[in-house]
């Protein structure tokens, strides 16, 4: 499980948490978000996130 | 055409983010960014929780200039300052030399508006505007926990309380930024008090049963608010810092941090006779009143509005990269709820104007607030949650528009 973090706002992603409120189940992998996924605080596309740590 | 190409002035999250954008559509077009600053990346956002995050200034840098310019494929020039813009040749005047646009793009930011006080230590109160302000600040609080640390091992055979490792911070202004620090800080366990003259938390974004939401939360983090007043004096004690309020109260702190909002930077849009209020003013395009020069971020005022967010700032930036790599894209806003990082009560909140007509409609009260802010349409055009509600701020987003049910 990773944690990653966007580049725009600091907004975390743990994917042993999800995001629930997102329809995002906890334990959900960072390769297995669809594509279309957009960082809830800034709007940033998945492809602009960054892995801060393993 | 473009081979002066584009110049991006300001490397925060505009200026980086709008060249982003144009790289995903262009990698050939000629950017220049001239910033005064390193060109370090970093996420402003998070200067207000980096406590939280165990980060300090260096530890919130996400890329280095560098690695920047290389990844986006551009010149930057770093520690730069921008002297004026010459319109009639397209041509800026800098501390590294001249430099030449076809066209320009400002994104120059803010600056922290500063509040007169008086006394003898008047000019020792902080702001944050940047990650170099962070740094300095960040400096101060450690500071202060190694000289109460050694004092701690000097006296080893006493008993300190934890206590007394804190470093009080005393913040001017209970806004957003003020509230963020405030728990930040409060949650790291330095003593924190603020003081605002308003009646409320956030209380230019909030109405008062929402922000008052706020108060007990970070309470009990020890943060000690006071409303209705605020500082008049800011004079040196023998250690620290002695406050005097308007109200006359008296407080004793280590550091005095000044969050009251920020105001555009426009005296080189000014001076270079381009169309200002209180912001550069731009149109849909982002186009200021020369059509080669653009504006974005904390220091345009677009179609009359001025938003300090992060989320304007990205709308504004893909749009802005469509129209410079070809394809005139003016900018539509969706509903940009703004998110308060006070994770003691989170807040979620879509402010309305100032001058709005309507009412603030409460929907649910336990451990947090619902509200929504009806128009004289009858529709949701503003809402505010808090607490256990600020996780449904997409839902509630799509509401916005909508006729509101019945109270």
């Amino acid at each position: 499980m990773k944690v990653w973090q966007c580049v725009v706002c600091g907004f975390i992603y743990d994917e042993t948490k999800g995001m629930p409120e997102e329809g995002i189940k906890p334990g959900t992998k960072w390769a297995d978000i669809p594509e279309a996924w957009a960082c809830p605080d800034c709007g940033v596309a998945k492809a602009d996130f960054e892995m801060i740590e393993v | 055409m473009d081979n002066k190409g584009i110049v991006v002035l300001g490397s925060g999250l505009a200026g980086y983010s709008v060249i982003r954008e144009l790289r995903k559509l262009d990698r050939d077009i000629p950017v220049t960014l001239v910033t005064r600053d390193s060109g370090d990346y970093y996420s402003k956002p998070m200067l207000s929780n980096a406590l939280a995050q165990g980060k300090d200034a260096a530890g919130l840098v996400l890329t280095r200039a560098a690695d920047m310019a290389a990844q986006l494929g551009i010149k930057l020039l770093v520690d730069t300052e921008v002297h004026a813009i010459d319109r009639a040749n397209k041509r800026l005047d800098t501390t590294s030399g001249a430099l030449e646009y076809d066209r320009l793009v400002i994104a120059l930011g803010a600056d922290p508006i500063r509040i007169p006080v008086q006394g003898d230590a008047a000019d020792a109160v902080l702001s944050v505007n940047d990650i170099a302000d962070y740094a300095r600040f960040r400096g101060l609080l450690g500071n202060k926990n190694t000289v109460r640390a050694e004092l701690v091992e000097a006296h080893s055979n006493e008993h300190i309380s934890t206590g007394s490792m804190r470093t009080e911070v005393a913040i001017m202004g209970g806004g957003l930024i003020g509230c963020e620090f405030a728990n930040d800080l409060a949650a790291a366990g330095h003593a924190v008090s603020v003081i605002d003259p308003g009646p409320w938390p956030i209380a230019s974004l909030m109405p008062e049963q929402a922000g008052q939401q706020l108060l007990a939360p970070l309470a009990a983090l020890g943060v000690d608010w006071r409303f209705g007043t605020s500082v008049s004096r800011v004079d040196r004690a023998a250690s620290g810092y002695l406050l005097t309020l308007a109200d006359g109260a008296q407080l004793q702190t280590d550091l005095v941090l000044s969050a009251v909002g920020l105001r555009p930077r426009i005296a080189l849009a000014q001076q270079a006779g381009l169309a200002v209020n209180r912001g550069i003013k731009v149109d849909a395009h982002l186009r200021s009143s020369d059509a080669a020069i653009f504006a974005l971020g904390d220091c345009a005022e677009i179609d009359g509005k001025v938003q300090p967010f992060v989320l304007p700032i990205m709308h504004a930036a893909r749009a802005l990269a469509k129209t410079l790599a070809g394809e005139e894209t003016p900018v539509v806003f969706p509903a940009m709820p703004v998110v308060v990082k006070t994770p003691a009560h989170p807040v979620a909140v879509l402010p309305v104007a100032r001058d709005a007509v309507g009412t603030w409609q409460l929907r649910s009260n336990s451990d947090g607030v619902k509200m929504e802010f009806i128009d004289a349409e009858q529709c949701i055009s503003g809402f505010v949650l808090t607490g256990r509600y600020a996780a449904e701020r997409n839902e509630m987003s799509k509401q916005v528009g909508q006729r509101a049910l019945p109270v």
